[in-house]
């Protein structure tokens, strides 16, 4: 059999090949060619035809035939055939294949060879690819090499302990008394790895950290060294004295130093030092003043030294060198928690990077401009960073989306909706945002508008989608004309959301389009479509006069708690009262945040729906408008009013635990009680509420007392309105009014006043006292213009 | 610490592999197409630092051939920057005015170099004399 071909040739041969095939064809033959050699256990060959193997498993193609070789290489004599077996055992083995713990003895031998080039490779491959099983075994070779004087053998031994640490952190003690002396080193090489070594054991265990504290002066010395002395050849890069070693030794003095004030204070005057020599010209310098500036931000340093090191990173912000500049940003993004306000000095510049061209510190700068919002730079930055929304790319554009509502919602100031990114706008922001909008109640109109014109244009978006028919829906009233929802009806489709549009109706035109519409859906194959839409016809049908109130607006949501896009910034350096204090009363049970899909919000969270929808009383009682003049038994009277509980099993969505919800909301918003009637000892005060979620509605609580020494049984109070409001009263406490101001009874009247014009009223009281009965009537005009503007 | 390095031409081969962290035979096409792509069609004013999915690519452009390094957050970005040059100035000694194809043909000793100053994905060390001690050892054992 022909001797086989070198590696050279082979990849000659390999590079004629002008077609992907042709390539592979070759190497196939070359595979065969390889694995009939191994089978006739060629030991000449065997290094030359493993590493054309792996030459051919650099390029992607299965090399797994070779593992075993590689081990036979191991175990030969011949430093050329270790060399080889080592670099294919680490390239085609890990700790997954069960071949490679038959490595382990070769390893244990090579670790104790003569020849330091041997042990050399044996410490790198097991650095590389020990399992945890081989890590135990040879802990204890490894922490021997750890002592010895050959400075070779001892930085790879330091590396490798870092790996043997990392498979089996119980080792960790015993490599403990090895490092004694190994910061005394003069070799670089060996200096470099051991504090790599310290580093990894600092990392992993707080008692270690304790206990190397120590070390900090003598880290402090050897970083001294390196900026003092001059120029040696040996390490010089750029005119900077081993920098790699300089950034290490900085990197781990940051770690020694975090929380503790005695080392931090030993550090600070050599970082101050070398903040202010190290040359800044060529990258090298830089990189050292980047990881200095870094330290200085971790450890307790003293305020000189931090202002010194925001100012180095207000000159890498001004650097020429895109490289510098995405540095500077990321770690002003680390520091803008603690340091706000010397980052804001910076902010105009960091505006300008987002107009910048590279990807990377565009990225950063978004990220940093949302940390940096606060109450006195909204409106600029939101003009900036809409700007950038609108002609960044795509995969910016759901972070960008989601971090200006989150800076909206804090502020309260939503200065534009930003309709283009609608589609990119991650699915947890669309209740935010529609929080937002019902919460800026004098945007509404603009908003539906602008949204319904978006929708219009592009139908696909499916965030876009919900929130705009969600407002359209409930604002359809400000919009123009009546025809946009039907029409938008058709063109939502299969979409869910086209039943939500339905929802909240305004007016009782129910044109027939609609009706017809959502008959069609009642036979859609959707359940929840079907469901629905069977629910919507019931109501179009048969209950006339609960759809007004069934289909008022939706009130003010109360905030939630939210997640923004960027965790880390969510507070801009200021103190965020708790804007959850809202005016809502407690009892209301709130939204989570997991009601991601719209249509949880509004069906099965039906509680603020709830508040409004009161059903006017059936038939004429009580909702209807009264004549100034007579027949005022409608209103109210004995009939008890029906508990706002009326079972609708239609629709259990909307109407659901009604029963639980309190009638009216708390909010005294300092209107005066004012006493509406006094005379023969029956004394009856109004007091006020203001109904939040609908601001049209007053709500007036009667208290009636009784001043004479007997009861008042059969005690009832009537009320009458002039016709553009809309009275409803609910049941009283009691019929009985106890003497001698002992009690009172209550009575709850709701005005619905739309029109906002001077609430007057007529009462009518009827009451048995001593046994006769005494009827009166009387006017109340003297409302404050508080309780019905 | 470094996951990977990479030299990768312009045409997109691979010219040199080497994983600190273990990746699937498979996946490594994969990826290495991916990070190809990321950093090739970058222009000349963008930096080297490119974020990818949850670690950081540090790459660098010598003629016709990119290394790239996948490093972890923790590290320093600019001091990898330089750690690449360092590489390459340390081949540029043992080869000679070093091009793509002394690489191509000398792959066992270009992992080798890279062995002596990378080792587990930490640097060992970063002086050119000591660094390819070893290697003309090997090239006197094999000559004699």
């Amino acid at each position: 059999m022909p001797a086989p071909i070198r590696l050279r040739e082979l990849i000659r041969t390999i590079r004629t090949a002008r077609t992907q095939a042709e390539e592979r064809e070759m190497i196939q033959k070359e595979c065969a060619a390889i694995r009939s050699s191994f089978r006739e256990e060629d030991n000449t060959y065997r290094c030359r035809n493993v590493a054309k193997l792996l030459y051919m498993h650099m390029l992607g193609y299965p090399a797994h035939f070779g593992q075993l070789e590689c081990l036979k290489l191991i175990a030969s004599q011949k430093f050329t055939d270790k060399r080889i077996g080592y670099l294919g055992a680490m390239l085609l083995l890990d700790e997954r294949q069960d071949v490679h713990l038959l490595m382990t003895n070769c390893i244990k031998n090579d670790l104790n060879h003569s020849t330091q080039y041997v042990q050399g490779l044996a410490l790198c491959t097991l650095g590389c690819m020990g399992s945890s099983e081989m890590c135990r075994d040879l802990a204890g070779e490894v922490e021997k090499l750890l002592k010895t004087s050959n400075s070779y053998l001892r930085k790879k031994a330091a590396l490798c302990a870092v790996h043997v640490i990392r498979k089996v952190p119980e080792l960790m003690e015993m490599f403990l008394p090895a490092t004694k002396n190994l910061l005394s080193e003069k070799n670089h090489g060996v200096l470099h790895t051991s504090v790599v070594l310290l580093t990894e054991m600092c990392e992993r265990s707080p008692d270690m950290l304790t206990h190397f504290r120590k070390l900090v002066p003598q880290l402090v010395r050897i970083l001294k060294n390196l900026i003092m002395s001059g120029y040696s050849p040996e390490h010089d890069v750029s005119g900077i004295s081993d920098p790699f070693l300089q950034v290490r030794i900085l990197r781990l003095l940051r770690i020694l130093g975090k929380s503790d004030d005695d080392s931090s204070e030993a550090m600070n005057d050599i970082l101050a030092q070398v903040a202010t020599n190290t040359e800044t010209s060529k990258n090298v310098g830089n990189a050292i003043l980047y990881e200095t500036v870094l330290t200085i931000m971790d450890i307790k340093s003293e305020s000189g030294l931090r202002v010194l090191a925001i100012n180095i990173l207000g000159r890498f912000l001004l650097n020429n060198d895109k490289n510098i500049r995405y540095v500077a940003l990321t770690s002003l993004l680390k520091t803008v928690q603690t340091d706000h306000n010397a980052v804001q000095r910076h902010r105009s510049t960091i505006v300008d990077c987002l107009k910048d061209l590279d990807v990377s510190i565009k990225r950063r700068a978004m990220e940093l401009s949302f940390a940096l919002v606060n109450g006195n730079n909204i409106r600029g930055m939101m003009k900036e960073l809409l700007y950038f929304l609108d002609s960044c790319d795509p995969e910016f554009k759901a972070d960008c989306a989601s971090g200006v509502f989150l800076a909206a919602e804090k502020r309260w100031v939503l200065q534009n909706p930003t309709i283009n990114a609608g589609s990119y706008v991650r699915d947890d922001s669309v209740p935010n945002l529609i929080q937002l909008i019902t919460n800026s109640v004098e945007m509404h109109a603009y908003t539906v508008q602008r949204l319904y014109k978006a929708l219009l244009d592009d139908i696909s978006q499916q965030p876009l989608v919900q929130v705009a028919s969600w407002c359209i829906g409930e604002y359809g009233d400000l919009l123009v004309s009546g025809q946009c929802e039907e029409e938008e009806l058709h063109c939502a489709g299969l979409c869910d959301i086209s039943i939500l549009c339905l929802n909240p109706f305004y007016s009782l035109l129910v044109s027939s389009r609609i009706k017809k519409v959502v008959s069609i859906y009642g036979s859609s194959i959707d359940v929840e479509l079907q469901q629905r839409a069977v629910e919507y016809n019931a109501l179009f049908k048969k209950y006339d006069h609960m759809r007004p109130a069934l289909l008022e607006r939706m009130p003010i949501m109360e905030k939630t708690a939210t997640n923004g896009p960027t965790e880390i910034v969510q507070t801009n350096g200021e103190t965020e009262s708790s804007a959850l204090d809202s005016k809502h009363p407690p009892s209301i049970t709130q939204p989570t945040n997991q009601a991601n899909d719209l249509l949880d919000l509004l069906g099965g969270n039906d509680v603020p729906v709830i508040q409004t929808a009161l059903p006017t009383k059936p038939a004429s009682a009580g909702g209807e408008l009264l004549d100034l003049l007579g027949d005022l038994s409608l209103s109210g009277g004995p009939t008890p009013a029906p508990a706002p509980s009326v079972p609708i099993s239609q629709t259990p969505f909307l109407l659901d635990g009604l029963s639980s919800q309190p009638l009216f909301n708390d909010t005294a918003a300092g209107i005066p009680p004012m006493t509406a009637y006094n005379k023969n000892g029956l004394k009856i005060e109004f007091t006020f509420e203001r109904s939040n979620p609908n601001p049209n509605i007053s709500v007036i609580t009667i208290h009636a007392s009784n001043s004479t020494e007997a009861d008042m049984t059969d005690f009832v109070f009537q009320a009458a309105v002039p016709k553009t409001f809309q009275l409803q009263l609910l049941s009283p406490s009691s019929n009985i009014v106890p003497a001698l101001n002992q009690g009172s009874v209550t009575q709850v009247i709701r005005v619905l006043n739309p029109q906002k014009q001077q609430l007057r009223m007529r009462i009518k009281l009827t009451y048995t006292l001593k046994g006769a009965p005494v009827q009166d009537l009387a006017e109340v005009n003297n409302f404050p213009p508080q309780s019905w503007q | 610490m470094i996951k990977f390095l990479l030299m990768v031409n312009k045409q997109g081969q691979t010219r040199l592999s080497k994983y600190y962290e273990h990746v699937d035979i498979g996946k490594r096409a994969a990826l290495e197409a991916d990070v190809v792509k990321g950093c090739l069609f970058r222009k000349k004013e963008e930096c080297s630092f490119v974020e990818y999915k949850d670690y950081k690519l540090v790459y660098r452009q010598y003629a016709a051939l990119f290394i790239v390094v996948g490093i972890t957050d923790n590290e320093n970005e600019l001091s990898i920057y330089e750690l690449v040059h360092n590489f390459v100035e340390v081949l540029d000694k043992y080869f000679s005015r070093v091009s793509e194809l002394d690489i191509m043909f000398n792959l066992d000793k270009v992992h080798i170099i890279l062995d002596e100053m990378i080792l587990n994905g930490h640097v060992v060390e970063t002086n050119k004399n000591r660094i390819l001690a070893p290697l003309l050892a090997l090239d006197k054992m094999a000559e004699g």
